[in-house]
């Protein structure tokens, strides 16, 4: 029984109506699929279409302020691609270093979150399950408070007067306050702590579900702990791993709050340069192509992603 | 086996440290007398006071809260839709598609989606007129498309664990599919489609850098409000409003966490 059927009932055109959009292939069923999937094209998939058509257009002094590509005259139908915005980000060796400086700052971040995410998840899931539960919301508690009052509680921190600083000289360890806001320091520092909670999920729920048994074994077998931890736990945990990294790198190339609060004016990363085109500069087909580069530089750690993410639904 | 356990324990206390000091620090120093957030002048209120009288952060607040109701709103419906039709549906033509397009959002960074989104709202007005300016619906339309993301992770998580057998009984017993989802599946799932409006609601009410984007004059959310005042530098009346929001959230944590305890009791009963 479909909803067309319910119409054909209720209705007395309904049974037409229900005809049609049967013939379209549109019953009950279809129509359930159509809503998500209509609102993500319109809103999700198409703006990117939008983004990739105006990166080929020339910048303009107009309203929308660019040119549009194609245009109807003496009945001829005008294309005008243009490459040069991409050219241009070639040729300018701001953006080629920005887009570096993006990935250079990511990864560093995303491993040192490693580093201490992956003791923090290891911890939690040894831990008696009623701790578990308390642990795993004190890391997602976080989360729910505002991102952008999480970094500025670190501009606090940071700062030449800032807490650390005062701290340090109170105890007589330093003379004078180190710089450390205004840095790239103070950029890993923000992405560390912001993405810490989505290293140590992915994480967790992969070495929950290690069975202890393998440890057992090997520790039986006259393995120290080191050796155990290198040999088996690591190579378990792969795919936890490159989930939880892929989970930090990705928002952390395009990251525009932290690099704009807590960074310094030469602290180049690509997600301020797009918002330094599209809100200062108003060049709108520049900005486009930045992010058009931006999602290629990107194609590779989400397509990684995407893998892991299949394997454990394919297990669980 | 000692000596990596108190490895263990050292990272988890140092971790735990590094989440919570800052928000600590925050909320000790909304109490600040001193007008310079870090040092220490005495115990005072005054900057609850200062937020209250400032009528720009209070409409920011009421903005803000208004798209994260409608957008939280929206996103569970779709993300509702969407979880069902990918978990409960058999094989279809686009279903790789909706599969992708609901966990991109994910991933994408903000600066993209902004983007994205501001280009569409203006070809769309160029094309057929629509959205009519920027400003409220823009926002609400582009928090409910990621909200609607996050939403669908964790229904579609409650919905795989979800036992079918009741859903094959309704069904047994001759309810038709629209009946057994409104009275079966839809009770069954209802604390996961909670945790979903909250988490759609909170990332609204969070965002800055696509409301940044998509929105227009006159529509100020209070992450704008914060950032440029934030960006001239620290002041206490932010740190006031910061320990307002982590009051009212750990108000909430709370509540549900009573209410999860209870309502486990009452199935343990």
């Amino acid at each position: 029984m479909s909803a067309t059927a319910e119409l054909n009932r209720r209705l007395p055109g309904g049974r037409y109506i229900g005809g049609v959009l049967q013939r379209i292939g549109l019953d009950g069923r279809g129509l359930v699929i159509a809503i998500p999937t209509i609102w993500l094209l319109l809103f999700f998939l198409i703006p990117f279409l939008v983004v990739a058509k105006i990166s080929l257009s020339e910048a303009a002094i107009a309203r929308p302020p660019y040119l549009p590509i194609w245009e109807w005259s003496d009945g001829f139908l005008n294309i005008n691609l243009n490459f040069g915005n991409y050219l241009f980000l070639l040729d300018d060796p701001l953006y080629v270093a920005a887009y570096i400086e993006s990935v250079r700052i990511a990864a560093i971040s995303t491993v040192v979150t490693l580093l201490i995410g992956y003791p923090m998840a290891y911890l939690i899931a040894r831990s008696s399950p009623d701790r578990r539960n308390i642990l795993l919301m004190l890391v997602v508690l976080p989360f729910w408070t505002s991102f952008l009052l999480r970094v500025y509680a670190w501009i606090g921190f940071l700062k030449a007067n800032g807490i650390i600083n005062n701290f340090l000289i109170s105890l007589g360890i330093l003379n004078e306050p180190l710089v450390m806001l205004q840095t790239d320091f103070a950029v890993y520092v923000g992405i560390v702590y912001t993405y810490l909670p989505f290293m140590i999920l992915p994480l967790y729920a992969n070495l929950v579900k290690l069975d202890e048994a393998y440890l057992e074994a090997s520790a039986d077998l006259g393995a120290r702990p080191a050796t155990t931890f290198f040999t088996i736990t690591l190579p378990l945990s792969a795919n936890g791993i490159i989930a939880g990294c892929m989970l930090v790198f990705i928002p952390a190339v395009g990251e525009f709050v932290i690099p704009a609060l807590l960074g310094g004016p030469d602290t180049l990363m690509i997600g301020r340069v797009l918002w330094d085109e599209f809100f200062s500069n108003r060049d709108w087909p520049i900005a486009s192509a930045v992010a058009i580069v931006m999602l290629f530089v990107l194609v590779i750690p989400i397509m990684l992603l995407r893998k892991v993410q299949a394997v454990d639904e394919g297990a669980s | 086996m000692k000596r990596r356990s108190r490895f263990l324990l050292f990272m988890g206390v140092f971790g735990f440290v590094f989440l919570y000091a800052p928000i600590l620090s925050l909320v000790i120093f909304s109490f600040n007398e001193s007008k310079l957030v870090t040092v220490w002048g005495g115990f005072s209120t005054k900057w609850y006071g200062e937020l209250f009288r400032d009528p720009q952060i209070l409409e920011a607040a009421w903005i803000s809260a208004k798209i994260a109701f409608l957008s939280a709103s929206i996103a569970v419906v779709i993300g509702t839709i969407g979880s069902f039709v990918l978990i409960r549906f058999a094989r279809f033509r686009s279903k790789s598609l909706l599969s992708m397009m609901i966990t991109a959002p994910l991933v994408m960074p903000e600066v993209i989606i902004g983007l994205s989104l501001l280009l569409l709202f203006v070809a769309l007005q160029g094309l057929i007129g629509w959205p009519g300016g920027r400003g409220m619906l823009t926002i609400i339309i582009a928090h409910s498309t990621f909200g609607a993301a996050y939403a669908a992770v964790v229904i579609q998580s409650r919905l795989v664990d979800m036992d079918l057998s009741i859903e094959e009984a309704a069904q047994d017993l001759g309810a038709k599919p629209v009946r057994v989802f409104f009275d079966v599946t839809l009770p069954v799932i209802a604390p996961a489609l909670m945790s979903a409006w909250l988490l759609a609601f909170t990332l609204s009410l969070d965002d800055l850098v696509i409301a940044s984007f998509v929105s227009g004059p006159g529509a100020s959310t209070l992450p704008m409000v914060i950032f440029s005042k934030v960006r001239l530098g620290v002041s206490p009346d932010v740190n006031a409003l910061a320990t307002i929001i982590i009051g009212l959230v750990s108000l909430g944590i709370i509540v549900a966490a009573l209410q999860m305890s209870r309502s486990k009791r009452s199935s343990a009963n």
